[in-house]
């Protein structure tokens, strides 16, 4: 079924009947060429591009709960490709541009709003470091321009450049960073998928591995044993406790990040502005709540919860630069498991057990990779072989010394 | 016109009358109510629009589960989006406005969405708007941001304080009414530390809504009585007005007490809210229940009503919903509603009971049945009754009390990830699970619906904790009261309704349920983030129950199979002000003053952010009018003569301990083992994965005592990995750590005649001369005629320079004497900029340089990585990739043509040849104008850099649009034999 | 959270900074044949157990011991605290 004004017209006459699943609720086949585990933003991602880019068929996605239901259901919508690092700013400057053609794409309005992100920057250091990393994301064919204070202020007028204690000296600004309605990105994708074939099997918790002489099988699930020619993981947050299932030790851990929204508000923020200095960025949905949120609570957690001093060190860099959002309020608070690699940077690349494949160590910055992640591992699985802007999120990187380490924190996985 | 439903009795003062406006019109109201209590009494039942349809939305709660009456409260810089008109407690010279609306709160214009609601139904906005595609961010979402949101804000500064405390107990009690206060008074007489907190401005609970009788007391004088003893308890700690916001992790809970909210504005210093971190060792959760709705179609018009808030504005404040009153039930609960009425002589329309076996009355109606509509456009005027024989009846009310029975409260229960379970006798969610550890319930959150069985719940809760925590319970005599058990016919909405509001506010009805499920949105979670159902300000307190009963029919599953959504913190939402606290403009970040920083402060120093430090930037002088002036000058009569600089900021760690060499040993890859005593050595520290950590230097005061400097951004994680190194990898060493870095007033002089003045300071038998006391020297010294004093010959500048420290007390002397004394030599002292140009010109890395991502090799220090000793870094240093051929290598960088800028952040690329990512070859790291040179240089990294020094190239900066030529020379612009540092 | 440091008692847990697996004690000897092999998984691999944890966590606004805390990162309980030099000692860790 296609989607578009005139068929929700039409169905708004007729009284809606005609609306359909989105996606079915098959039973599991015996085998597919490809098991994808994990039904989220990158899992389904893949699903599709391998149906749809990659003409691969046969094709099952599994998840334990219900799909959408991980980091891609719970994070704060931002996309951007603002990344200083060669390993990085291709693979994210390809994921934007997925972005903006994506609605179209998979027929299914994810509200991808470029509204703009704005990094605050404070002292000459940071504006040095902004400047080697605007010009990075130029060389690489992205957006990036330096914003005077006072072009800042003209854009946010209740920002506080008077009396802050960090003195706001510009901005790094990408014009094409925005956000986009999280949820319809997973059923997006999702009906993406389905409608191209590929079997979407919620509640099938992944228990196990059939590994014979180095090759895998297959997995074992709660709903039996699904045999596969090729498995790929993109379970995130839950990578470590998945790939232990295959005897592998990954370069990560999972953290806690907290996010909160404002009950609704009538318009004030454009765009998304970043305090990092504050550890506090925020944006404005479209239903008019104030998403923001700061850093990871810092310690290793399966949780999905937090605690309250970064609750409150968030808000504090929240007030710092915008004394005007005290009368508003926090609505609710939430937390995700952060896949956290040790040097900040993704992974996409085979295991050392044939026909086992692993996407993760997002951090917290897997939403806005969604479908680059998707099409990257797609075509990795499609082809053996990374595809050219992913070629470095390789697992040997750390043996071999060729980290991708943005913010230049090293391998403690709570400083990225 | 004035309070037409105002009755007698109730717990608000007749005799305080309140003035406040809402809309422009001014009403009285009185002592004790609510701003919803006083705009019914004065027979206002329009407070409001919905989210998405607009339509008109009257109070449907007495508390603060409200999701419709949401007002904007007070004017200017302090007003109050979304605020709940339930839980606003009355003040004289209150104003609000209604809010999401265009035009008069009576005709709002954007009331046409609900004519098209048929075409908005639940999702509709992911089918369409996409195309064109360029449509969605210049048509479709700016309309759909307008008409959204609620209320607003006024984006002035937040003028109120708001403060936060730490609060330490035994028993936390969280909700003051029957269950509560038994609990409390059980806890608080056998002299455990307590803490009552309570949400209302009046604590009790149910009690102030209630009729019936506590021995031979009315329920609200009986909660008197106790929370007057409780009061007078020193053990005791009585929160009215305090929301618990959430149960964090081993018994800490978040609580907002509103010290200020009930008053105009603020007493002088006093804050408007405080956030309490509680510390409790055990709780008891007596948060009672919250009655929720049953769907039918038009259920939402303003006077439709929870049953209970009927009976509250009635029994507590005094009010009427209006003169006229019908009451739709399927449990015995809603007949409660109708006696308390009747009883104050309001007219029952009928009580309609979805029951055949309801009970009966001799006062009123009561109807088997209904009801299937509402009429009344701004207001109810008639709910329509299907009779169980199918008849019609059209009962004429303006308002109608609605009861599908009580959900207890186990929001808190849950905020743990643990679960609830159901319960049939009461068709509801009972605490289940995993509850937070120390966490009881009792009362109507634990399903206890009766008040004699909340009291006794609450009284065992809290003698079970006694015991737990080792203290003797004493009983308390619990007073006689009704007892009766529950009975209820589940009964979630009316067969056929479509436009039937499960959420109020954000206007989801049954028949979006429906789709919902049609489209495969059939998760619970799925339901809410496709419908938004639950997603509104009160996050489905009143409607999730619902929500949830409608998607198990239609799945043909049970209510428990379908189960709940997550609860999450805040209990009721919170303001962002309360959670930073003081923590904003100046005070946002604590300030840290250099011991120099009031003399700085004399000279008119310009002072810069250095994390948390503030330090001088430069110190201009009449008739300097720029930055560059006052800073090219400092350099100059550095170099000329002598600086002086305050590096207190610097960290400093004392190392002592036999094994202080061989500690110093494993934490920087050069060798220290060898260090003579009296001399100092430059370190360079990598973090156990071979990039460089940090750099610094360490002085060797005695074998058995080194002081180690650090970069000021490191002093802290440098202080950690030193402890970590000692305790977890060399616990028996024989080393002890301690940060000094506060402890030490420490100054750079630096210059040709530096050692001259240094001689006017140090006491006459301290030998300075160039022989007695050579570069990289170090010693204890004493100064001014006895003053303790540390002196090393180190130089950032490249100059001839010592470092002197004094203790901290006395950085504030020795920078007045250092002028004093260098006035003949023309002593200038110098800010962070002058400091960054002298070392740039020297070709030191600092910040800029050791960014992380570089390694020793990187920085032209491959050599010093010992290979004959195991250090932090040392191995995994030599991996493939950070040896790789082509690697960077730091050079310097000058402009082929002296007027050209260098900016720091440019990309270096090869003099011809593509402008791109593929051809860069390194970039600036750090820049500045070099007054001794008289054009700009620069430092950097560049591939292969090192052999590459005279090569011509091009630095591009697309983000300035700009681009230069550039000559790649050594670091060391100045001195690179570094003959001045050893004069 | 609250942190039951051995020596001072329950500290709330904002005093403290973290820094992961407690077997960051367990670092490799440089001189081992297989050195390089064992300091790439020391430093780079984890367990990442969903939970009972060791772990490790510095009193940085406190006394400046390093604490093993025994943590179920599923829950957040905690069951033990030790100081990280005892636990060293314990592993053979020396000079």
């Amino acid at each position: 079924m296609r989607y578009s004004g005139f068929k929700v017209i039409k169905e708004a006459l007729m009284g809606h009947k005609g609306w359909t699943p989105a996606w079915r609720d098959p039973e599991p086949q015996p085998h597919y060429d490809i098991v994808i585990i994990g039904g989220g933003g990158h899992g389904l991602a893949t699903a599709y591009y391998l149906a749809k880019e990659f003409k691969q068929k046969r094709i099952a996605v599994l998840e334990k709960g219900w799909i959408g239901g991980g980091n891609v259901g719970r994070n704060t919508t931002i996309i951007r490709s603002n990344y200083l690092l060669d390993g990085n700013e291709p693979f994210y400057e390809f994921s934007l541009k997925l972005w903006e053609g994506l609605e179209q794409d998979f027929n299914y309005n994810a509200m991808i709003s470029q509204r703009g992100i704005l990094n605050l920057i404070h002292t000459d250091a940071q504006r040095d470091a902004f400047t080697r990393r605007g010009n990075a994301m130029i060389l690489n064919g992205a957006d990036a321009e330096m914003l005077t204070t006072a072009q800042i202020k003209k854009r946010y007028p209740f920002l506080n450049t008077e009396d802050s204690r960090f003195p706001i000296k510009g901005g790094l600004a990408q014009h094409r960073g925005g956000t986009v309605r999280h949820d319809a990105v997973a059923w997006g994708y999702a009906r993406g998928a389905d409608s191209r074939g590929v079997d979407i099997i919620q509640n099938c918790e992944v228990t196990g591995f059939k590994i014979e002489n180095g090759k895998c099988l297959g997995v074992e699930t709660s709903r039996g044993f699904i045999g596969a020619t090729k498995v790929g993981c993109a379970v995130a947050g839950s990578s470590s406790r998945l790939m232990s299932k295959a005897n592998m030790r990954l370069p990560m851990e999972s953290h806690v990040l907290q996010a909160f929204v404002s009950e609704g508000l009538k318009p004030v923020m454009p765009g998304v502005v970043t305090f990092g200095a504050g550890h506090f960025y925020c944006s404005q949905s479209d239903k008019g709540g104030l998403v923001f949120g700061g850093d990871i609570d810092g310690y290793n957690s399966y949780a999905q919860r937090g605690n309250l001093p970064v609750v409150e060190d968030v808000c504090e860099g929240g007030m710092a630069i915008f004394p005007a959002f005290g009368r508003a309020r926090m609505l609710r608070m939430w937390g995700g498991i952060m896949d956290m690699s040790m040097d900040g940077s993704p992974i996409i690349d085979r295991t050392h057990i044939d026909g086992l494949y692993f996407n993760g160590g997002w951090c917290y910055g897997g939403f806005k990779a969604t479908p680059a992640s998707g099409f990257c591992f797609a075509h990795l699985l499609t082809h053996d072989a990374p595809h050219p802007t992913a070629k470095a999120y390789r697992f040997n990187r750390f043996e071999k010394g060729l980290v991708i380490d943005e913010k230049g924190m090293g391998n403690q996985p709570n400083l990225h | 016109m004035s309070q037409v439903n105002r009755l007698n009795g109730g717990q608000v003062n007749a005799d305080q009358p309140l003035k406040f406006k809402f809309d422009g019109k001014s009403f009285t109201g009185q002592q004790g109510d609510t701003l919803a209590s006083a705009l019914l009494a004065n027979g206002v039942r329009l407070m409001g629009r919905s989210f998405k349809y607009h339509r008109p939305r009257g109070v449907l709660t007495a508390g603060s589960e409200e999701p419709n009456a949401l007002v904007e409260l007070r004017t200017g810089a302090r007003q109050e989006p979304n605020t709940r008109a339930t839980t606003i407690e009355l003040f004289d010279g209150l104003t609000a406005k209604s809010q999401n609306r265009l035009g008069p709160l009576q005709f709002d214009l954007l009331a046409i969405n609900d004519r098209f609601s048929n075409f908005l139904t639940a999702g509709f906005y992911y089918k369409t708007f996409m195309w064109p595609a360029a449509f969605w961010e210049k048509i479709y979402e700016p309309i759909i941001r307008h008409a959204a949101g609620l209320g607003s804000l006024s984006l002035q500064e937040d003028p109120d304080v708001y403060d936060k405390g730490f609060l330490h107990c035994d028993l936390l009690v969280i909700g003051a009414g029957p269950a509560g206060l038994a609990a409390a008074l059980t806890a608080g007489r056998s002299g455990a530390q307590v803490i009552l907190a309570d949400e209302d401005f009046r604590m009790g609970g149910r009690l102030n809504s209630e009729t019936f009788v506590l021995g031979d007391q009315s329920g609200a004088d009986w909660a008197d009585s106790v929370i007057a003893e409780l009061a007078s308890l020193s053990n005791v700690r009585v929160m009215p007005r305090t929301t618990i916001i959430g149960a964090f992790d081993h018994g800490i809970y978040g609580a907002v007490e509103r010290i200020s909210d009930h008053k105009i504005v603020p007493d002088a210093g006093k804050p408007r809210q405080i956030l309490w971190r509680i510390y409790t060792k055990r709780t008891v959760l007596a948060a009672g229940a919250i009655e929720r709705p049953i769907a039918f179609e038009n259920n939402d018009r303003p006077g439709i009503m929870l049953a209970s808030a009927i009976r509250t504005y009635a029994n507590r404040f005094a009010v009427a919903a209006d003169q006229r009153i019908a009451i739709f039930t399927n449990n015995d609960d809603g007949h409660r509603t109708a006696q308390d009425l009747h009883a104050k002589g309001i007219k029952i329309s009928a009580v309609v009971d979805v029951r055949p076996d309801a009970p009966r009355s001799m006062d009123y109606e009561v109807l088997n049945g209904e009801v299937v509509d509402t009429k009344g456009r701004l207001g109810l005027t008639f709910a329509e009754v299907r009779l169980a024989d199918g008849t019609m009846r059209a009962l004429e009310c303006g308002a109608l009390g609605v009861s599908g029975g009580w959900n207890p409260n186990v929001h808190m229960t849950c905020h743990q990830r643990g679960r609830p379970t159901w319960n049939d006798a009461l068709a509801a969610f009972v605490p289940g699970g995993v509850l937070p550890p120390g966490m009881t319930v009792a009362g109507a959150a634990n399903g206890d619906m009766s008040t004699a069985g909340a009291l006794k719940g609450g009284a065992a809760a809290a003698s079970s904790v006694l015991k737990d925590l080792g203290l003797t319970a004493k009983t308390i005599k619990l007073p006689q009261t009704e007892d009766t058990p529950v009975a209820i016919k589940p009964f979630w909405y009316v067969e056929g309704c479509s436009r039937a509001w499960l959420d109020q506010q954000n206007d989801v009805t049954v028949k979006d349920v429906k789709l919902s499920h049609q489209e495969g949105f059939r998760s619970v979670e799925h339901l809410k983030r496709y419908t938004t159902l639950g997603m509104a300000t009160d996050q489905g307190k009143t409607s999730n129950m619902g929500g949830l009963a409608i998607m198990a029919e239609l799945a043909g599953k049970t209510i428990p199979e379908v189960g709940t959504t997550i609860f999450r913190p805040p209990y009721t939402p919170t303001s962002i002000g309360v959670l930073a606290g003081r923590h904003r403009g100046q005070e946002f970040h604590p300030k840290r003053l250099t011991p120099s920083h009031k003399w700085a402060q004399e000279q008119g120093a310009v002072f810069v952010e250095v994390g948390n430090w503030l330090r001088a930037q430069w110190f201009p002088r009449a008739g300097e009018t720029t930055w560059r002036e006052s800073v090219d000058r400092e350099v100059l009569a550095t170099r000329k003569s002598v600086g002086v600089c305050d590096v207190t900021t610097l960290g400093k760690v004392d190392v002592q301990g036999a094994d202080a060499a061989a500690f110093l040993n494993k934490i920087y890859c050069n060798a220290f083992a060898k260090l003579e005593v009296g001399k100092t050595r430059y370190g360079l520290m990598l973090r156990e994965d071979g990039i460089a950590k940090d750099d610094g230097t360490a002085a060797r005061l005695a074998e058995d005592h080194f002081v180690v400097t650090t970069t000021t951004a490191n002093a802290l994680p440098v202080y950690r990995h030193m402890e970590f190194v000692r305790q977890c990898l060399f616990p028996d060493m024989d080393v002890q750590l301690i940060s000094t870095t506060e402890a030490w007033a420490q100054y750079a002089i630096a210059g040709p005649n530096s050692r001259a003045l240094l001689q006017k300071i140090v006491d006459p038998d301290t030998e300075i001369s160039n022989e007695a006391f050579p570069f990289m020297g170090c010693a204890n010294i004493t100064v001014c005629g006895g003053l303790r004093a540390r002196l090393f010959r180190i130089s950032f500048s490249g100059e001839l320079a010592y470092e002197i420290a004094v203790p901290t007390a006395y950085g504030d002397a020795l920078i007045r004497k250092i002028m004093e004394v260098g006035t003949e030599f023309d002593v200038t002292p110098y800010g962070t900029e002058a400091l960054g140009v002298m070392r740039i010109e020297k070709g030191h890395a600092a910040g800029n340089e050791l960014n992380g991502t570089t390694t020793a090799q990187n920085l032209g220090m491959g050599r010093m990585v010992s290979k004959t000793k195991d250090s932090i870094g040392s191995k995994l240093s030599e991996r493939e990739g950070l040896n790789a051929a082509g690697d960077l290598r730091q050079v310097g960088i000058k402009p082929v043509n002296p007027a050209d800028a260098v900016p720091a952040g440019a990309h270096l690329m090869n003099a011809d040849g593509p402008v791109d990512a593929a051809h860069d070859q390194g970039y600036v790291t750090s820049a500045c104008f070099s007054p001794n040179l008289g054009h700009a240089i620069a430092l950097g990294f560049l591939k292969n850099g090192d052999t590459r020094l005279g090569e011509v190239m091009r630095i591009v900066s697309p983000l300035n649009d700009y681009a230069t030529t550039v000559e790649i020379v050594s670091a060391h612009f100045i001195d690179p034999q570094g003959e001045r540092l050893r004069a | 959270m609250i942190i039951n440091h051995p020596l001072l008692g329950p500290r709330d847990s904002a005093e403290f900074t973290y820094l992961g697996d407690a077997k960051l004690i367990d670092r490799p000897d440089a001189a081992s044949e297989n050195a390089a092999q064992e300091f790439y998984e020391y430093a780079y691999l984890r367990d990442n157990p969903a939970g009972w944890h060791k772990e490790l966590w510095f009193h940085e606004a406190g006394d400046r011991s390093w604490l093993v805390v025994t943590r179920n990162t599923l829950t957040h309980e905690i069951s033990k605290v030790e100081l990280a030099r005892d636990v060293a000692r314990s592993r053979g860790r020396s000079k």
